[in-house]
């Protein structure tokens, strides 16, 4: 049981996929500058993490090494349509603005990473549960990075304004927003300075 | 002049990775030496000019809604196969790669065992699978209607890509002997420093020809 645990909340910050594991940036910070965007997308992730980490896992025995990359592939492939399909009939706005990077989820290092790395020596319900923490911890560092972007450059969260309109100047007031916020730059550095929270708060993750 | 507008778009305006942050995975993990780097620019590059062209055509002709219909008329006009392209896409990508990976093995073990490492990588970086997407939805916006043109945006794509990878590997080369404090070290000096490598790519917005 505590084993299990383990495995659902390491990735939480202690092996945290994006920040100590560095896998998964490709896909995932340029959706970001709003977070019900993000949201969707961290769910997303979890969900084809923790289904493809349980189907590898099943299949671990039956699949030749040489040809295991493609065998991944296209249960990653499969699962990822099932998804892009379901947020295209349910949430179709956010799809529109997610566009090519719910395709993206497919080459998304942390999927494969995982797959490769715990769901092919591991019993499937550990895999399971490995999937979802990865894809829960990943979501996290989103959550954070869409949380600064969203309130800074636009002054809202969740679409709720937060910085009242009579602080802004046209309104007469004092306040502007970050427009550099809103610019894909940002969020690299935002998850830089993450890193440098994380990391000096757990010394051993630091590099010599 | 369409496709020189694509070509320099797509290298410096569009680039993959200060634009979009594709590839970054491998972008972090591989920039710590110029020499590796321009070997996996190199590779990328390659496998980008010659996937979004295969994927174009895959598009043109099969993928893309009434498709079949203009050159098999016994296919009704109604046929979709859009929810296809993900995997057809990846298929591509991850045939050609095990393609070039057994003509290297087989021609020259030398190069083969240089790149090792890497060739797997290509597969799933999303550089080259995030250049096909964005090929589908040119298409789809009527900016890129021709196969030279795909041919064009792969390679710009690629070397925008190679570009950014080199100069980072650059820059790290140099911040080894530079104090950084304990806990930037590594990763996390090197997405501010992409960060700002971003900003300054930001300066190229709107060039046109």
């Amino acid at each position: 049981m505590s084993n299990n645990m383990k495995y659902l909340t390491g990735p939480f910050s202690a092996n945290n996929p994006v920040i100590v594991q560095i896998l998964g940036i490709c896909s995932a910070l340029a959706v970001t500058v709003q977070l019900k965007p993000a949201i969707v997308m961290a769910l997303s992730v979890t969900v084809v993490t923790a289904f493809s980490n349980l189907v590898m896992s099943l299949l671990r025995n039956g699949v030749p090494a040489r040809i295991r990359i493609i065998v991944q592939l296209v249960v990653i492939a499969a699962l990822v349509i099932l998804v892009d399909q379901v947020l295209k009939a349910y949430v179709y706005e956010i799809s529109k603005q997610l566009s090519v990077y719910v395709g993206l989820i497919i080459t998304n290092c942390i999927v494969m990473g995982r797959v490769e790395a715990f769901a092919l020596g591991n019993k499937p319900w550990a895999s399971f549960l490995d999937g979802i923490g990865n894809g829960l911890g990943y979501g996290l560092i989103l959550v954070i990075v869409a949380f600064f972007r969203e309130l800074f450059g636009s002054g809202s969260l969740l679409g709720f304004r937060i910085i009242p309109e009579s602080w802004y100047m046209t309104e007469g007031g004092f306040y502007s927003n970050c427009g550099l916020m809103l610019f894909p730059p940002m969020a690299l550095i935002i998850v830089g300075c993450i890193i440098w929270v994380h990391r000096s708060r757990n010394k051993d993750l630091q590099e010599k | 002049m369409e496709s020189l507008n694509i070509f320099i778009r797509s290298i410096f305006i569009d680039n993959m990775v200060f634009a979009f942050f594709f590839g970054m995975c491998s972008y972090i993990a591989v920039s710590k030496s110029v020499k590796t780097a321009l070997g996996l620019g190199a590779a990328v590059t390659f496998v980008m000019v010659m996937t979004v062209p295969l994927n174009y055509l895959l598009y043109e002709y099969i993928l893309r809604p009434g498709a079949l219909h203009a050159w098999i008329p016994a296919v009704p006009e109604s046929v979709d196969l859009n929810f296809l392209s993900f995997i057809v896409f990846i298929a591509t990508i991850a045939a050609f790669v095990q393609l070039v990976e057994m003509i290297v093995e087989k021609f020259s073990p030398t190069l083969y065992s240089q790149l090792g490492i890497f060739l797997p990588l290509i597969a799933v970086n999303c550089a080259i699978m995030g250049g096909s997407l964005f090929m589908q939805q040119k298409v789809d916006a009527g900016e890129l209607d021709t196969l030279w043109q795909s041919i064009v945006y792969g390679l710009g794509s690629g070397l925008g890509w190679w570009l950014a990878i080199v100069m980072m590997a650059a820059i790290r080369e140099k911040t080894t002997y530079s104090h950084i404090p304990a806990a930037l070290k590594g990763p996390g000096i090197a997405f501010i420093i992409t960060g700002l490598m971003g900003i300054a790519f930001m300066i190229f917005s709107g060039i046109q020809f």
